[in-house]
């Protein structure tokens, strides 16, 4: 009886904060300050023509760094906890059955799209919507088609490990590289801006975004392997 | 209009399966409803003029999630609706040999 007033009392609390907030929900008229900067600014600082790509990856290019890096880290963890016998040959528990004969022919059909598509689209994030964690998540769905349609399949573990390591140097890299020829850490003036809209401009950012996809899409593919449960 | 109208109608069906998602018994039911919500989360984001976001939703909530959902229920090994009502009869019931 006790806890049930309490909750009550909880609840009523929790209302009384947040009713505050109720009242400025909604659509803002017109861009706050900062958002304005970022607006006005994104196509000159780095020549983006999309302007979330240019705050994502270079006004606030090390928050995307500490993600892809709690990323890596959930990666890690769940290979670790799942996979006890790591490069052993992969054992498919008894009685597991294939996909169906048209599950099988439509992934073969579309997997090939799937990472062409996600490959576009973080090829193409500094110019169209989405980016390297669009594109990075579109490709690992494409291999987990792959894998619904053949159970059995298996993942080479050297290609994913090879692929996520060296895309994550080559970003770090990337972002060093700013150091040394513009202002700063992951700064995407090291490369020459060219002009706003075409596929070779906005600096480093393409080759960052890439190597983004890259790396989320290796990262995300190494997690349904591990939670597919061959190597347990 | 039409542009709220739409989004309405998919923010009252979202709240409605993800109260079904949690008042239905079988967990793999439950599953494939909140990757529904996703679904219709992706398509509101869709409306709002927000793509790439839209896109993440779809791939990462109906998509990933789902099966990750999926891999590890069968990895738990919890009993589902059906199975439970054989698990929950007592232990000695086997013991006369007959079925629960």
């Amino acid at each position: 009886m006790m806890r049930r007033y309490l909750v009550g009392l909880i609840l009523i609390g929790l209302a009384f904060a947040l009713f505050p907030l109720l009242r400025q929900a909604g659509v803002a008229e017109a861009p706050g300050p900062l958002a304005s900067a970022y607006l006005e600014n994104s196509a000159d600082d780095f020549g983006a023509a999309n302007v979330v790509t240019a705050i994502v990856v270079s006004y606030r290019g090390f928050d995307t760094l500490g993600e892809v890096a709690v990323l890596f880290a959930a990666t890690a963890g769940v290979g670790t906890l799942l996979t006890r016998r790591r490069l052993g040959k992969a054992v498919p528990p008894p009685g597991r059955q294939g996909g169906t004969e048209v599950l099988e022919t439509a992934s073969r059909l579309l997997a090939g799209l799937l990472i062409m598509f996600g490959a576009y689209i973080f090829i193409h994030g500094h110019l169209t919507p989405g980016g390297g964690f669009q594109g990075g998540v579109v490709v690992a769905v494409a291999l987990l088609l792959g894998l619904l349609a053949k159970p059995d399949a298996q993942v080479s573990h050297r290609v994913m490990t090879t692929l996520e390591s060296l895309s994550g140097a080559v970003y770090v890299g990337l972002g060093l590289l700013g150091i040394v020829l513009a202002g700063g850490f992951l700064d995407p003036r090291a490369l020459p801006l060219g002009v706003v809209g075409q596929l070779f401009s906005a600096g480093s950012i393409p080759l960052i975004y890439s190597m983004i996809g890259l790396k989320v899409g290796a990262e995300l593919s190494g997690i349904i392997d591990a939670l597919k449960g061959d190597r347990s | 209009m039409m542009l709220e109208i739409a989004i309405i109608v998919a923010g009252v069906l979202m709240v409605g399966i993800a109260i079904a998602t949690i008042l239905t018994r079988s967990l793999l039911v439950s599953v494939i409803m909140s990757g529904g919500v996703s679904l219709l989360a992706s398509l509101v984001f869709l409306l709002m003029g927000a793509p790439d976001v839209a896109m993440t939703e779809a791939v990462i909530g109906s998509g990933l999630t789902t099966v990750v959902f999926l891999y590890a229920l069968s990895r738990a090994k919890q009993p589902d609706d059906e199975d439970a009502a054989a698990l929950a009869s007592p232990p000695g019931d086997d013991t006369d040999g007959g079925q629960p």
